[in-house]
């Protein structure tokens, strides 16, 4: 077996970034904690390329299966002899692919941020701030058991609070981290919770043996069960709820919107290609259970999945911050992982579903990030989020509207960009194995294709605005990360990844469903082509249709006031009802049970004060009548 | 007896050696040449400390009286660490004018009483205990004198013979009641003859106070606050430090090895004794308002915690009580580390003299309070892994109670813990401590305690070594 021992560096080199920019960044000039972090991240990206090739085209599969590595592994806290927190690297095909996927959107951001922070105060802290998160994100997805996992899950999420609320002197943006911070919070409780059942009944932490398939979840088919559900239906169910929280699936959802408050890069990379996509990557990762052990929970994981994608599609087509309509764009898309997830069986062509959803994983990464970075150039130019201040881009700014033309056609779904390869296996899972899933999937396809393109023909096309400035193309720092994207883009569907990346771990061979291709692409046409008659030219349709289904309009547009329930009960429920008793009896009680104590404390304290007289002889009567009166109570206790 | 024989006494041969050298040097070396002893005895030093690390042999020599093993060496490379922190942080003590004159006795007295620490964790019976015992107290009470023109150093010299010499004679008087009883004093002999008659339970308790008088313990402390406050800072640290330390030690292996047989009622013992000294030194420590006497204070209390470990009678107590020792060694030596700094460059020790000590010297503040938080047991410093660990052997041997009272200690001692870090970070200051640069000794002398404090805990390669070479009741 191959020695991958060195890619414990991969997610070392960004770690030692962050304290080196954390700690001397101040003392030299920005621009040169930008070149550290991106040079650090370069090496990362390098080494993560060099482990691709090497685990997926030079070793390959083993006896027909992608094997599953421990790289590196120590014991940090030993409970029991099976039960014990590792650290260490776990290299699988996942991982590998994670790897991948995260340096080099990770590189591309560091890049187009040299261009776009320009400037900026707090610019080295930016890229501190970015390195610790590259750091907890290849953590997270090389943990080698799920405690590991945990904690980088929790670095993951300061690292994005800290980076949403990168402009800590706006209102709004400390606002919006609050809330990202406090909803992933609440929902990492469920995380936490389900490790704690899981670890009791299995006795374990590791991945490997969670989930190979004669290990502890799989084999046990007895235990308690409460409600109808085993105990370990139960646990996967609230692991699943801490994904959940931080691939911002309904009713978790309320954050990522309001995430977009940081600086675009980082959109682009936490909010869109990595973060929100762990809680994919953690089913994923613990997909024989589930899929095996637990088909209830991967059940909900696929109904909250399709739901969340239909949901956040309709939102997404009344936006008018171009941002937000990418937010939800993710939200949907990522539903269509989880969905793809829960259709999903195990093995071979069954696994149809899980390889899918990596591979929409994947591809998605490329052409969001794209879509994020080009929204960022646009930003950059006319200094608004909203499209109703921008219209007939494309002549200042041809390269950033090439790139955003692919990535709009490619997230539609059109042949042959890599988002149409991806899409079509997700359908054709769905298809074979819940065809309600596959009706929303469907309906989803053209939803997005309508909605990515009124954002296009609103920046690109439309009525002409007047500028302060004139918009002018980004500098070439920016707009060689929206090539190098658009490029992968393009060309990134034609990996051959159910040669790689399955759920067994064995490859198969997947086919093109014509059944399910040619109406997908149909539809997709269908929804640009609405797109296109109602938004390419200044028209009165949009406005006509949106009186005619007022009720509808206007609740997507308030995003079916999500917030404000939240709102409602977190404040007028939870708050009046059982926050303020606590608080009272908190006060009332607890403190004066405290004083009471200290009060205790301090005359006791003043009370024996005597005893130190600073005189030795009494010391040395203290000393001996202590000595007697232990004695003759020994003895008289052990003669009783 | 071969020359492998000899070589089991590595540690106390290479301490013996070195102070000699360091006597020998001192007379070649005349007026301000004097100060180049430092350099060459730490160095040295630091060569002695390397050397206790090499893989060494295990065996027992004079016919048992001495033996070594995994544990006793990892036991005397915790106190030359300790050791080698204090010898850092004294130089820029001993470089001062006044101890121009004296500054190889420094070394040579620690390094005896040392070789004494030594020798009492390797003793095989109760002499050699005994004679390391000795060894081990008469020069700290020359070392509490160190500064003999001042009154309070000399104070505490005296109160430290005198108080010693009480408690020599009590324990002295223990072992010969073991001898009479048992007719030996090999501790293998000794353990098996015991027999729980009241004659040996007081014999007992007359050694146990012997040994608690070593550790501080409650009803046997007194001395402490004066010796404490009246010695230089550095003697108090390794006072502190290393010195109860090695007491702790030996206490845990003597009763472990010598009285299995009565372990019930020395649990008892340990019991009561340890829920006096958690909540005594905790109850006069809030009080303090000198930083010397307030450590002094907060050792006490912290020995409390010790016998939490101690009393475990297993393999599991043995291992988070070494455990706890390194952390405190650690994270004590840090606090005294800053104290003793800020005494030499200013001579102010009053918890008052800290405030707004951050404004001016922000790197000691914050390292101050590194250490305060590893004593009152934050995490995740060291302080409170070595707690935790505590309290989990505790339990493990179901003394929910004592777990309960130390719990209840553990919360009042945050309480006084933090009135310094107040006092550092928050209260005001018209003329706070000025801005210093302290030399390079201490300087890598609070970096090594620091680096403990903070990795100690975290990493738990250090636990598991523990654990590998500990042992319960023999």
């Amino acid at each position: 077996m191959t020695n991958y021992s060195y890619t414990l560096f991969i997610p070392l080199i960004p770690l030692a970034m962050f304290l080196l920019i954390g700690l001397t960044g101040h003392k030299f000039k920005p621009i040169v904690s930008g070149y550290a972090g991106t040079l650090g991240l370069t090496v990362a990206a390098f080494l993560s390329y060099i482990t691709a090739i090497r685990y997926f085209f030079i070793e390959g599969a083993v006896d027909g299966t992608y094997p599953m590595i421990k790289a590196v592994s120590t014991v940090w806290l030993r409970f029991t002899d099976t039960l014990h927190i590792d650290l260490g690297v776990l290299i699988d095909p996942i991982s590998v692919m994670m790897l991948v996927v995260i340096t080099t959107v990770s590189l591309m951001v560091h890049l187009y941020s040299l261009g776009y922070m320009k400037g900026e105060r707090g610019f080295a802290r930016f890229y501190a701030f970015l390195s610790l998160f590259s750091f907890s994100m290849l953590g997270l997805v090389l943990a080698t058991n799920i405690f590991q996992m945990y904690i980088f899950w929790e670095l993951v999420g300061v690292s994005s609070f800290l980076l949403i609320g990168f402009y800590y002197e706006k209102p709004s943006a400390v606002a919006a981290s609050k809330k990202a911070f406090i909803v992933t919070r609440f929902a990492d409780l469920g995380f936490l919770i389900g490790i704690l059942m899981l670890s009791f009944t299995t006795d374990t932490f590791d991945f490997k043996t969670l989930t190979s398939l004669d290990g502890p979840i799989i084999t046990s088919t007895a235990g308690a069960s409460f409600m109808g559900l085993s105990v370990i239906t139960w646990s996967l169910i609230f692991i699943f709820i801490g994904g959940a929280g931080k691939s911002a699936m309904f009713p978790l959802h309320i954050w990522l919107p309001d995430a977009m408050e940081g600086p675009t890069p980082v959109s682009a990379l936490i909010h869109a290609a990595t973060m929100v996509v762990a809680g994919v990557y953690l089913v994923a990762r613990l997909f024989p259970a589930y899929a095996i052990a637990a088909p209830d929970a991967l059940h909900v994981v696929g109904y909250v999945g399709g739901f969340t994608s239909l949901f956040a599609a309709v939102i997404a087509i009344t936006q008018i911050d171009i941002k937000r309509v990418l937010a939800f764009s993710t939200m949907s898309q990522i539903g269509y992982m989880m969905m793809s997830l829960g259709v999903s069986g195990y093995g071979d062509h069954e696994g149809l579903g899980y390889m899918a959803s990596m591979f929409h994983l994947f591809t998605h990464a490329m052409f969001k990030a794209l879509l994020f970075l080009g929204a960022g150039a646009i930003i950059h130019a006319v200094h608004s989020n909203n499209m109703t201040d921008m219209g007939g881009l494309r002549k200042y700014m041809p390269i950033t509207h090439i790139t955003f033309l692919i990535a709009c056609l490619t997230i539609a779904g059109i042949p042959p960009l890599s988002g149409f390869w991806s899409k079509d296996e997700i359908l054709a899972a769905a298809l074979h194995h819940n065809p309600i899933l596959f009706g929303i999937g469907f309906g989803v396809a053209g939803l997005t294709a309508f909605y990515m393109f009124r954002l296009y023909y609103n920046i690109f096309w439309g009525t002409d605005r007047h500028y302060h400035h004139t918009p002018h193309e980004a500098p070439a720092i920016m707009t060689f990360p929206l090539l190098f994207l658009a490029v992968a883009s393009v060309f990134s569907g034609f990996l051959p990844f159910s040669h790689m990346v399955t759920s067994d771990g064995k490859p198969f061979e997947a086919h093109t469903d014509m059944l399910v291709a040619i109406p997908s692409v149909v539809i997709a046409l269908i929804g640009i082509t609405f797109a296109t008659i109602m938004y390419k030219k200044p028209s009165t349709i949009p406005d006509r249709l949106a009186g005619s289904i007022k009720g509808l309009y206007k609740a997507s547009l308030n995003k079916f006031w999500f917030d404000e329930i939240y709102l409602f009960v977190t404040k007028r429920v939870i708050f009046a009802y059982i926050s303020r008793p606590i608080a009272w009896f908190d006060r009332h009680v607890v403190d004066a049970t405290m004083n009471l104590v200290g009060w205790t404390v301090t005359t006791a304290s003043n009370k024996i004060k005597g005893l130190q007289s600073g005189q030795l002889q009494q010391y040395a009567m203290v000393f001996v009548s202590s000595v007697v009166i232990l004695v003759l109570l020994f003895v008289y206790l052990i003669s009783k | 007896m071969t020359f492998q024989d000899i070589l089991l006494m590595r540690h106390e041969l290479l301490l013996s050696v070195l102070m000699l050298l360091i006597l020998i040097i001192d007379l070649m070396l005349k007026g301000e040449s004097r100060k180049s002893l430092i350099p060459v005895s730490l160095t040295l030093f630091l060569g002695v400390v390397i050397i206790g690390f090499l893989p060494a042999s295990e065996g027992s020599i004079f016919g048992g009286m001495y033996k070594t093993n995994g544990t006793t060496l990892l036991m005397k490379n915790i106190l030359n660490i300790a050791t080698l922190i204090v010898f850092l942080q004294s130089a820029a003590w001993l470089k001062k004018e006044e101890n121009n004159q004296k500054l190889a006795e420094f070394f040579i007295l620690i390094l005896s009483t040392l070789i004494g620490m030594n020798l009492m964790i390797s003793s095989g019976d109760f002499l050699m205990f005994y004679i390391g015992l000795e060894t081990a107290t008469i020069p700290l009470a020359a070392l509490a004198a160190y500064t003999h023109h001042q009154t309070k150093s000399a104070e505490a010299g005296i109160k430290l013979i005198l108080s010693s010499a009480l408690s020599s004679g009590i324990l002295l008087y223990g072992i010969s009641m073991i001898y009479g009883t048992t007719g030996s004093v090999y501790f293998t002999e000794v353990a098996a003859k015991w027999s729980n008659e009241p004659l040996n339970i007081m014999a007992f308790i007359f050694f146990f106070s012997g040994m608690a008088f070593k550790i501080s313990l409650v009803p046997f402390h007194l001395w402490t606050a004066d010796v404490y406050e009246g010695a230089p800072v550095n003697v108090t640290s390794y006072l502190s430090v290393v010195s109860k330390g090695s007491a702790a030690f030996v206490l845990m292996t003597v009763l472990y090895t010598v009285f299995p047989a009565m372990v019930e009622h020395w649990q008892t013992v340990l019991y009561v004794i340890a829920v006096l000294t958690m909540t005594i030194g905790n109850l006069f420590a809030l009080r303090q308002k000198n930083m010397k006497r307030f450590l002094a204070f907060s050792s006490i209390a912290q020995a409390g915690f010790i016998l939490l470990g101690i009393i475990g009678a297993s393999q599991l107590g043995m291992t988070t009580t070494i455990f706890f020792v390194l952390t405190y060694v650690f994270t004590n030596l840090a606090a005294f580390g800053v104290v003793s700094a800020i005494s030499n460059e200013t001579g102010k020790e009053n918890m008052d003299d800290y405030n707004g000590l951050y404004q001016t010297n922000p790197k000691l503040s914050l390292l101050l309070m590194l250490a305060l938080f590893s004593l009152a047991g934050i995490p995740p410093v060291a302080g409170f892994f070595g707690k935790f660990f505590l309290f989990a052997s505790a339990a493990s041997q179901s003394f929910y109670w004592l777990v309960f009272i130390a719990v209840v200690n553990a919360t009042i001692s945050l309480y006084y813990y933090l009135l310094p870090v107040k006092a550092i970070f928050i209260n005001k200051n018209e003329n706070p401590i000025p801005s210093f640069k302290s030399d390079v000794y201490t300087r890598t002398g609070l970096i090594i305690a620091a680096l403990g404090t903070l990795l100690i805990g975290l990493l738990s390669i250090s636990y598991e070594y523990i654990a590998s070479l500990s042992y319960g009741l023999q």
